[in-house]
């Protein structure tokens, strides 16, 4: 039995040395292989008296498991090498820039409207839409504006012939919603307008959300409570908020909406008003029964101011470099 | 509308600044646009007499003065050509500081000493004046501060009025306003009826009451025209933004400034006969004072004698009657025209005056009297004469009628959501003009004043009360409503998530005008003839697109132009396309994209983009949408695209689009660089789609199958499709084209279209024996239609 430790001993100079795992189990046959040699001793134990064979018994099996711990811690040892080499070998440049298709944006007009209606939403507001090329009776007469109107001149209208005009205000969509729908009336109306007008500050087309919200006991105060937060939540500042009277012919009494972005300099931003009791009439709502009042502001504008864009024209060229960065 | 605020304080004079003033305007509707000094900022000017004039002796333009301070004789070198001797001017003495902080000292010009400087009108910021140093009365104290003398310390202030308050564009209406504001008295001026010392009339009739329902004329005889309008008279007109004239015109425009009521002086020898006030007759000619000469439409009232049209009534006088340096007598008018029968007249002949700015708007139909002794008294003053009585006709029946205004309390309170106190409403109302009575009801029903065209429902005295109260002193509330939902159909898909899909596939949004050129339109659609703007702006938006596309390829145009060389753009927006008698204004969806099929990079060759990169982003739309199996694609023709390589969209029979290249032809007339490839659809296709409807999953196994067969390479793909799922039976779960080739192993001229079909039955496993028959089926309905052989 002297001879086991060395076999050991061989064994385990063997297993370390073996590089990877075929190697390995070459080892484990000639070792512990039905013809191993390790086997071979257990085999030769009927050749030793009875009072011999547990003690050597017991010394063989201990040398077996011995080797057959070292075998696998090996191979473990030898896979964990083997999936390192193959993990470094699949290293990829993680900095390089990924693949696929670019995005695009909306535009900032859209984006705009898109957050005002979200406002509008939050409180009841649906969105309602009209034609651009509305008749005079909608754009004009049902809004108190009859042809003889100084307030016409303000709107640089332009004609198709006598009766058919592009819109000068998103005002027409008020009256049809009107028209077809009693209170209590909530709508917030995005549209394009048109101005016969162009320069650095006007352009021939442009956009305005109007708002409209009738139903019994409207008052001045709640105008003058939903703009004020609207105008808040849309700059997302504690603008100061001045509301002074103007004139359209369609609200009486009618207002101008300015802010002060904490510069002390005020910036008109919106047009305003209750609703005239003409406009309801026309449309067919009893002024007496409701109150109501109407809004509109210029898209463009407010745009401008939220993301200091310092010139209109800027946002009809669609220069792809103007439309990523404010998209 | 600009005046001074000197003139202004002379009719009522809060305690307040400058800056309060424009607040308090500001906020009671009355919108101060502008406020300038009278003049800029200097000291140490004083009126100065040139006594004696040489000319420089090293300088052709200068000249030697002398001037006289009051005090003594100073020598002072000029170069204004009109410095001479006797001259009254502006002397800035040595220590002056003239506007920019320029002081004054003593100089060597040429070797000649100069102690102070004589001074043009822009050298002390009161004009822009240039063209000499001014030149003062002859009546100026010498030595007198110049500030003081000509008034200066005055600011010019500009308000922008609403169309509503005509009654404001006069000094009287704005210091009536401020007094009701700042609870100050104002001083109305007290007008004594002229001294008439001559018998002299010239009879006037209107031939049109209803436009013209009162006119006043009178004859002033001789005047001297040779007489200078007085200095402060001049200043307060230049304040008010009006250039000096003649005294004549300059008192008729000062009584309009002060007052608010036009006027005319008309050269009595050139009227004959007598006044008509009329409606033009058809293409009369007149020569306006601006000399330009009008052909008069039948709308337009006139003012005529026997024989011509003289004036066009309310807007512009003639220039043939007009006073001139040889007038001896005048015929002085003052009438109230009906603002209906003015307004747009002026706008109609290109004109916009200060008279027909006020008549438009509505001028105090009550006015015309006192006005007319006010402008008499002053000429009297100025240009001297005799003045005879006043003609007056008058059509009372067709002045303007000012009903009464009924205000109930609780309304009023309702629509403010306050409680405003009765004697706080009282106090507004009656300082504005209206005299007030207490209905039984407890309601106050109101007079309407003649000045105030604005007044005549409850709503419009809501707002002056709410107005003078200050809208800002006003409750804040938020509205509290009565919640209720909304339906929203959800097989409507919201166009904001078919935006944020083509933005997620590399689109952005583009906004075009809604009008384009005559010959964009026709480059793109021909067949529709765009609704055309009566007065466009210019030629290059002179009519309303039919399309989408040709805004958008101009769009690439101009951005092709700036090195960008990917360009893909989408935009939602109506077209207009002329039905009958109807304009369909349909929102559209459209697409358009060159370049590369993916942004530069470092994983392989950048490829151009293709028809079926476009395709797949608009099969993507639609199959978001759910509605992608019931499109079809067909080969179509589209005037823009091009021919081989354009397909038109169907669904339910309908085309509700068009896809494809776009024509080389286009693309060479915009000098598109690349292909470019693009699709129009109407909105409500990609919208319109349907609510999911679930179907039990099936436990069993799919079966697979896939056919490659031989075609013609002319068979369209899609109707093969289309003819194998009509043959495939009930089970079939979905078909695949997974392969098209032609090349090494196909035939000239044809070729290999791969289909895989799936087949699942709902509650059993299928068998080998019910496939391979609807495959039989399928090989032979294709061989049947289409000649396709199977590949083997």
């Amino acid at each position: 039995m002297e001879n086991l430790a060395t076999l050991v001993e061989q064994a385990r100079a063997a297993i370390a040395a073996a590089a990877d795992a075929q190697a390995l189990d070459l080892i484990r046959v000639q070792y512990l292989g039905k013809k191993g040699e390790v086997t071979q001793l257990l085999k030769g134990l009927g050749k030793l008296s009875p009072e011999e064979r547990p003690k050597a018994g017991d010394e063989i099996n201990k040398a077996k498991d011995t080797l057959l711990d070292e075998l696998t811690a090996r191979k473990t040892n030898l896979d964990q090498a083997q999936l390192a080499a193959k993990l470094a070998a699949e290293k990829i440049d993680v900095t390089l820039p990924g693949r696929g298709q670019s995005i695009g944006g909306l535009h900032p007009v859209t984006k705009t409207i898109q957050r005002i209606e979200d406002f509008f939403a939050s409180i009841g507001f649906s969105v309602a839409e009209g034609p651009e090329i509305e008749d005079d009776y909608h754009n004009f007469e049902a809004l108190n504006i009859p042809s003889h109107h100084p307030a016409r001149a303000m709107h640089d209208t332009f004609y198709f012939n006598a009766n058919t005009v592009l819109r000068t205000h998103t005002s027409p969509v008020q009256v049809r919603t009107m028209e077809s729908q009693q209170p209590p009336i909530r709508i917030v109306c995005p549209g394009r307008v048109y101005r016969c007008d162009s320069d650095q500050t006007h352009s021939p087309m442009f956009h305005q959300v109007e708002g409209l919200l009738v139903d019994k006991n409207i008052s001045f105060a709640d105008l003058k409570g939903i703009l004020e937060q609207f105008l808040k939540a849309f700059f997302e500042d504690d603008v100061r908020v001045r509301f002074r009277p103007s004139y359209f012919p369609f609200t009486e009494p009618s207002i101008e909406v300015d802010i002060d972005r904490g510069d002390g300099k005020w910036l008109e931003v919106l047009g305003c008003g209750m609703v005239h009791p003409k406009v309801f009439e026309a449309s067919g709502i009893d002024p007496e029964e409701y109150t109501g009042f109407a809004f509109g502001m210029g898209v463009e504008r407010l745009a401008m101011l939220r993301y200091g864009v310092n010139d209109l024209r800027l946002f009809f060229d669609n220069d792809l470099r103007f439309l990523d960065q404010l998209r | 509308m600009k005046f001074s605020e000197q003139w202004l304080r002379e009719w009522v004079n809060p305690s307040i600044t400058t800056e309060q003033l424009e607040s308090l305007l500001s906020l009671a509707g009355l919108e101060v646009d502008g406020i300038e000094k009278a003049a800029g900022e200097f000291t140490g000017v004083i009126v100065g007499e040139i006594v004696n004039a040489e000319p420089h002796p090293n300088a052709d333009k200068l000249q030697v003065c002398t001037v006289n301070n009051g005090i003594e004789l100073t020598q002072v070198v000029c170069g204004a050509s009109n410095a001479r001797a006797g001259l009254k001017t502006a002397f800035a003495q040595v220590g002056a500081v003239l506007p920019g902080d320029f002081k004054i000292k003593k100089a060597k010009l040429r070797q000649v000493e100069s102690f102070g400087m004589l001074c043009a009108e822009d050298e002390l910021g009161i004009s822009d004046d240039h063209g000499g140093i001014m030149e003062l009365p002859a009546d100026a104290p010498v030595g007198a501060d110049l500030r003081e003398y000509l008034n200066l310390n005055d600011a010019i202030i500009e308000v922008d009025l609403t169309p509503n308050r005509s009654d404001c564009l006069s000094v009287a209406g704005l210091a009536r306003e401020v007094g009701v504001l700042t609870q100050t008295p104002v001083v109305e001026k007290e007008v004594a009826a002229a001294p008439i010392t001559s018998d002299l009339t010239f009879a006037v009739s209107l031939q049109n009451p209803d436009a013209c329902p009162r006119y006043l004329g009178r004859v002033i005889s001789g005047v001297n025209t040779q007489a200078k309008t007085p200095l402060w008279m001049v200043e307060r007109l230049r304040r008010s933004g009006v250039r000096a004239i003649d005294p004549i015109v300059d008192v008729t425009n000062y009584v309009l400034m002060e007052l608010g009521q036009p006027m005319h002086a008309f050269d009595l020898a050139k009227l004959s006969g007598g006044i008509q006030v009329r409606l033009a007759t058809q293409d009369e000619s007149l020569q306006l004072l601006d000399g330009s000469e009008v052909k008069l439409n039948a709308d337009t009232l006139v003012i005529a004698d026997q024989e011509k049209a003289l004036a066009m009534a309310g807007i512009m006088g003639g220039e043939q009657s007009k006073v001139s340096d040889s007038t001896q007598d005048i015929f002085l008018e003052c009438a109230y025209f009906d603002p209906i029968s003015i307004a747009g007249r002026a706008r109609s002949y290109g004109l916009h005056t200060d008279s027909s700015h006020r008549y438009e708007r509505g001028v105090d139909f009550n006015l015309q009297a006192k006005a007319m002794e006010y402008a008499t008294n002053l000429l009297l003053e100025i240009v001297g004469g005799q003045a005879g009585p006043v003609v007056e006709a008058v059509e009372a029946s067709a002045l303007p009628v000012r009903n009464d205004v009924i205000l109930r309390p609780e309304r009023l309170n309702q629509m403010l959501a306050m409680e405003m106190p009765a004697d706080k409403v009282e106090d507004i109302l009656t300082r504005l003009g209206l005299q007030l009575s207490i209905e039984a009801n407890g309601a106050w029903r109101a007079k309407v004043p003649s000045y105030r065209f604005d007044i005549s429902i409850e709503p419009d005295l809501i707002e002056e009360v709410a107005r003078v109260y200050g809208y800002d002193n006003l409750p804040v509330k938020s509205p509290t409503m009565a919640l209720g939902i909304e339906a929203k159909p959800e097989a409507i898909k919201p166009v904001r998530l078919v935006r944020q899909s083509l933005i997620s596939r590399g689109y952005q949004e583009a906004i075009t005008f809604s009008f384009i050129e005559p010959n964009l339109s026709a480059l793109f659609d021909p067949e529709n003839t765009p609704v055309a703007l009566a007065n466009p702006i210019s030629a290059e938006l002179s009519v309303m697109r039919t399309t989408l596309l040709a805004g958008l390829a101009k769009t690439v145009q101009y951005n092709q132009n700036r090195q960008q060389s990917r360009v893909r753009l989408f935009e939602v927006g109506q077209c207009f396309i002329q039905q009958n008698d109807e304009i369909a204004q349909d929102p559209m969806l459209a697409v358009i994209a060159t370049g590369s099929r993916q942004p530069e990079g470092w994983t392989g060759k950048t490829e151009s983009i293709d028809f079926f990169d476009l395709k797949g982003d608009l099969e993507a739309l639609l199959d978001d949408a759910g509605i992608l199996n019931d499109c079809q694609f067909e080969p179509a023709e589209h005037s823009a695209l091009h021919p081989g390589q354009t397909a038109k969209i169907v669904r339910a029979g309908e085309t509700v689009g068009y896809i494809g290249a776009l024509h080389p032809q286009v693309q060479k007339e915009l000098s598109l660089k690349g292909s470019v490839f693009a699709f129009e659809i109407k909105l409500s296709a990609v919208q319109a789609g349907k609510v999911a409807h679930f179907q039990q999953l099936s436990k069993y196994p799919e079966v697979r199958r896939d056919l490659a067969f031989i075609v013609d390479e002319s068979t369209p793909v899609a109707h093969m499709m289309a003819a194998a799922k009509d043959c495939a039976g009930e089970w079939l779960q979905e078909l695949r084209l997974f392969d098209v080739y032609q090349g090494k192993g196909v035939e000239e001229q044809r070729k290999s279209v791969a289909l895989g079909l799936t087949w699942q039955h709902a509650s059993r496993t299928l068998n080998d024996e019910e496939i391979n028959s609807l495959v039989d089926q399928i090989v032979c309905t294709l061989q049947d239609r289409f000649g396709a052989s199977l590949r083997s």
